[in-house]
Formats: structure tokens, C-alpha cells, sequence
């Protein structure tokens, strides 16, 4: 457990010494809100609108482009081979690193997302629920990205297999956090049930995710 | 299954019953779409079009069913390490994705006249496309990664994790309320549809099934002399 930990906090460190982590995610982030309401047009009532679906999109695709970060510079210095011999099992090596990557990426995404919803006209009453429900969701796709990234891992030109292969996934997340977002509009009961069918996913990519993570960087690393 | 792990037995096996399974695929192309074409009502509401059904529903079985056998071929191949097994779920893939298209164009046709859309994004239609994009994602695998025992590994997880996806489309229509019409054939208490159309949809579905079959180990072996004309070109490269 120890170990585990010191993992992410060292993945943590990396991320925020090098620069480029959360920071340019979240400039991407702000980039897309920002060009969007600039190709819509500046209708008040049109944003209020799409801004949830605007902002989960965003978020998506900021959480898809940091994906390769998560196992390419370990791979590339050979830090992964060491840790497939040390005492922690390389599911849990995979698992640390989707933390350690949810923490420093999507985390910080998913908070900041609501308030930029300000930029878009979002309804005040449902920054709550789509920060709850992007919190929740942004889990899961650390969780599916890790498995994006592994499979891709010792492709050069990986970043845009990633999105094929990633995307699909993510299209169950998207839905229910699409519909636990709107609360207000679409009644308490609806929101509370999509809710939970995210809290499931989350939960069967936390299973998923470090078995199929770890047997393809192995694959990679024999 | 160990037995047929020999290449050789295999393709024994396959040019054997080849002939035969072409021969069934035609029949019960021909009594399906007899059945299909001229016996079969037309429906009282959608009238002539409720024909585009058996083109469409068995394409969409088969595009689930042919995903169902490329992640049990990548189960078996990633638990008893079976030789053929790889092969197989590589050359499902496109097969598939191809039944998955045809279900999809027919489906479009289809909903024009009766919806008046070409497309709606309702669960069963998503999750549909969604397969397709599983489809392709897949053999994006295969044609990425060039070390063949790598890209099977990998292609094996890939095929596994997509498989979620396959209960999403079966239930979609149970679990949303949907434009598309809910489950007749396949369901508890028996099916809904009427016998005059049953016939002929099973047929078809059978003749999809043989279709799939025939195709499959077709592209086996075209994989098996693939495998034997790449093995070949590298014993020539060592022999310089």
C-alpha cells in the first residue's frame, strides 16, 4: 500500500514538475469553450442549452489528448520494465498510474468545468449535479484512457488509434453523465438513476482497467 | 478444439466441409428470400417495406453474433494460448463490420420511409454505431502494429474490453424507451411476430449464420497461407 502510494505520489511530482500536465489540459480545456460559442454564435439561450453536453465534450476530449502521457515516458526510459519486477502487481502499478493520472488531469477538469460553464450561460442550478456527475465520471475515463494508452503504448503514431479505440468507451459516460447533469430539466429521479448507472461504470472500469492496462504494457515489455 | 490447433488438420477439415456449407448457404438463400420476397404479407401498417426486415434483422444478429465469436476466439486464445484462435478473431473482424454497415444502411433505408428520418440518435442506433466503431477500432490494431505475436496480444484485449458493448445493443430496446421497435423474435413468453413472417426471417438468419460460416473459414485459410508466405519471405531473407 505504501508503495502504491509513493507510485502516485511520484507520477504526482512528475506531472507537476514537468509542466504540461493539468495546466495545458486545462488551456485546451479553456481553448474549446472559448472557440465554441465563437462557431455557434452568441445566442444566450442556444448555450444555456448545449452547455452541459459542450462542457462534457470538452472534457472528453482534454482527458483523451493527456491520455498518452500516462505510460509513454516510463515505457520510453524503462522505468515500466523495473517496475514489472518490483513487489507491487503491475495491476496495481496500472492502477496507481490512472490515479495518479485522474488526480493531476481529470480531477482538476472536472472542478474547473462547471465554473467555466459560466462562459456558456450554464443554468446555475445544475453546476451542482454536473460537478458531482463530472467528478464521478472523470474516473472512469482516467480509467478507460489508461487502457487507450497501454494498448498503444510502443506506437509511434499512437495518439490517434487512442481516440478510435477510446471513444467508443466513452460514449456510456457521456450519456449517463449527460442525463445525471441536467437534474433540474429532466426531474430528480432521472438524474439520481443515471447517477448510480455512473457510479457502475466507474465501478466496472475499476476492474477492467488495471487487468487489461497491465497485460498489454506487458505484452509490450517482453 | 486442441485437435484442431494443427494448421494442416484444420485446413483438412475446412476444405472438406467448404463445398457443403456453400451449398446449404445458397439453398437457404433461396428459400429464405422466397419466403421473403413472395410468400411473406405485406404489413398492414408498412406495407411493402416491412420486406427490408429480412435483409436488416439478420445482418444485425449476425453483426452481434460474429463480435460475440471474435471475443470468445480472443478468450480462447489469450487463456489456452490456441494457435488458430488469433487467426480467427482477426478475420471475424471485417466480416463483421461489414454485416454491422449492412444493418445500419438498411436500418436508414428503412426508417426513411416508416420514421422519416434517415437516422436518429435513439439507444439502439447508437450503440449499433458504436459497435461499428468497435469494429474498426479493432482492425486499426491489426494494421497498426506490425509484430504479429504483439498485435495478437494486444488485438485479444481490445476485442475483450469492446465486448461490453454487445449486451448494451441486445437490451438497448428493453433499457430506453426507443423509436426502434423492441425485441419479437428473441424474448421471454416466445416471439410476437406472425408465423407468415417468422419463417422466413429465421430462414434467413440461418442462411446469414452459414453465410458467416462459409466466409470465415475462407478467410482462415487465406490468413493460415498469409501466415505461410510471410514465413517463407523470412527464411529466403535468412538464407542470403
Amino acid at each position: 500500500m505504501k508503495l502504491i502510494l509513493a507510485l502516485i505520489r511520484r507520477d504526482l511530482v512528475l506531472s507537476y514538475r514537468q509542466g504540461g500536465g493539468a495546466g495545458s489540459a486545462l488551456g485546451f480545456f479553456l481553448a474549446v469553450v472559448v472557440l465554441l460559442p465563437i462557431g455557434i454564435g452568441p445566442d444566450q439561450q442556444l448555450l444555456a442549452r448545449i452547455a452541459p453536453g459542450a462542457l462534457w465534450i470538452s472534457l472528453l476530449l482534454s482527458v483523451l489528448l493527456s491520455a498518452d502521457r500516462i505510460y509513454q515516458q516510463d515505457y520510453e526510459d524503462g522505468s515500466l520494465d523495473i517496475m514489472t519486477m518490483g513487489p507491487v502487481p503491475f495491476e496495481m502499478v496500472a492502477l496507481a498510474k490512472s490515479v495518479a493520472h485522474w488526480l493531476s488531469t481529470s480531477l482538476p477538469l472536472a472542478i474547473a468545468a462547471p465554473l467555466l460553464g459560466f462562459l456558456l450561460n450554464l443554468d446555475p442550478a445544475t453546476i451542482l449535479p454536473l460537478g458531482i456527475a463530472m467528478m464521478l465520471g472523470s474516473i472512469a475515463l482516467s480509467l478507460l484512457a489508461s487502457i487507450g494508452a497501454a494498448v498503444t503504448v510502443g506506437l509511434r503514431r499512437g495518439g490517434l488509434l487512442v481516440s478510435i479505440l477510446v471513444l467508443p468507451l466513452y460514449v456510456p459516460v457521456l450519456i449517463f453523465g449527460l442525463s445525471a447533469s441536467q437534474g433540474p430539466a429532466s426531474g430528480p429521479e432521472i438524474a439520481t438513476a443515471a447517477l448510480l448507472i455512473l457510479t457502475a461504470i466507474t465501478l466496472v472500469s475499476l476492474v477492467v482497467s488495471p487487468l487489461a492496462s497491465a497485460a498489454a504494457l506487458r505484452s509490450y515489455l517482453k | 478444439m486442441q485437435y484442431l490447433a494443427n494448421p494442416t488438420r484444420f485446413l483438412k477439415l475446412a476444405n472438406a466441409v467448404l463445398p457443403y456449407i456453400w451449398v446449404i448457404t445458397i439453398g437457404l438463400f433461396a428459400v429464405g428470400l422466397y419466403g421473403a420476397l413472395f410468400t411473406a404479407p405485406p404489413d398492414y401498417q408498412q406495407g411493402e417495406t416491412v420486406r427490408i426486415m429480412f435483409v436488416h434483422v439478420p445482418a444485425a444478429w449476425m453483426a452481434l453474433f460474429v463480435y460475440s465469436t471474435m471475443a470468445l476466439a480472443s478468450a480462447i486464445a489469450l487463456i489456452f494460448r490456441h494457435p488458430l484462435a488469433d487467426a480467427a478473431a482477426k478475420v471475424a473482424a471485417p466480416i463483421g463490420a461489414v454485416f454491422c454497415f449492412l444493418s445500419l444502411a438498411t436500418g436508414s433505408l428503412w426508417g426513411k420511409p416508416m420514421w422519416g428520418a434517415w437516422w436518429v440518435w435513439d439507444a439502439r442506433l447508437t450503440s449499433m454505431f458504436v459497435l461499428m466503431l468497435l469494429y474498426l477500432g479493432y482492425m486499426a490494431i491489426w494494421a497498426a502494429i506490425d509484430e504479429p505475436h504483439r498485435a495478437a496480444m494486444i488485438a485479444r484485449i481490445v476485442a475483450l474490453v469492446g465486448f461490453i458493448n454487445v449486451p448494451i445493443v441486445k437490451f438497448s430496446v428493453d433499457w430506453w424507451n426507443s423509436l426502434h421497435q423492441p425485441a419479437s423474435v428473441f424474448r421471454m413468453g416466445g416471439p410476437t411476430i406472425d408465423k407468415s413472417m417468422l419463417w422466413p426471417l429465421l430462414v434467413m438468419g440461418l442462411a446469414y449464420t452459414f453465410l458467416f460460416v462459409a466466409l470465415h473459414l475462407v478467410s482462415i485459410r487465406a490468413e493460415i497461407a498469409a501466415r505461410k508466405i510471410r514465413q517463407i519471405h523470412i527464411s529466403e531473407i535468412g538464407d542470403r
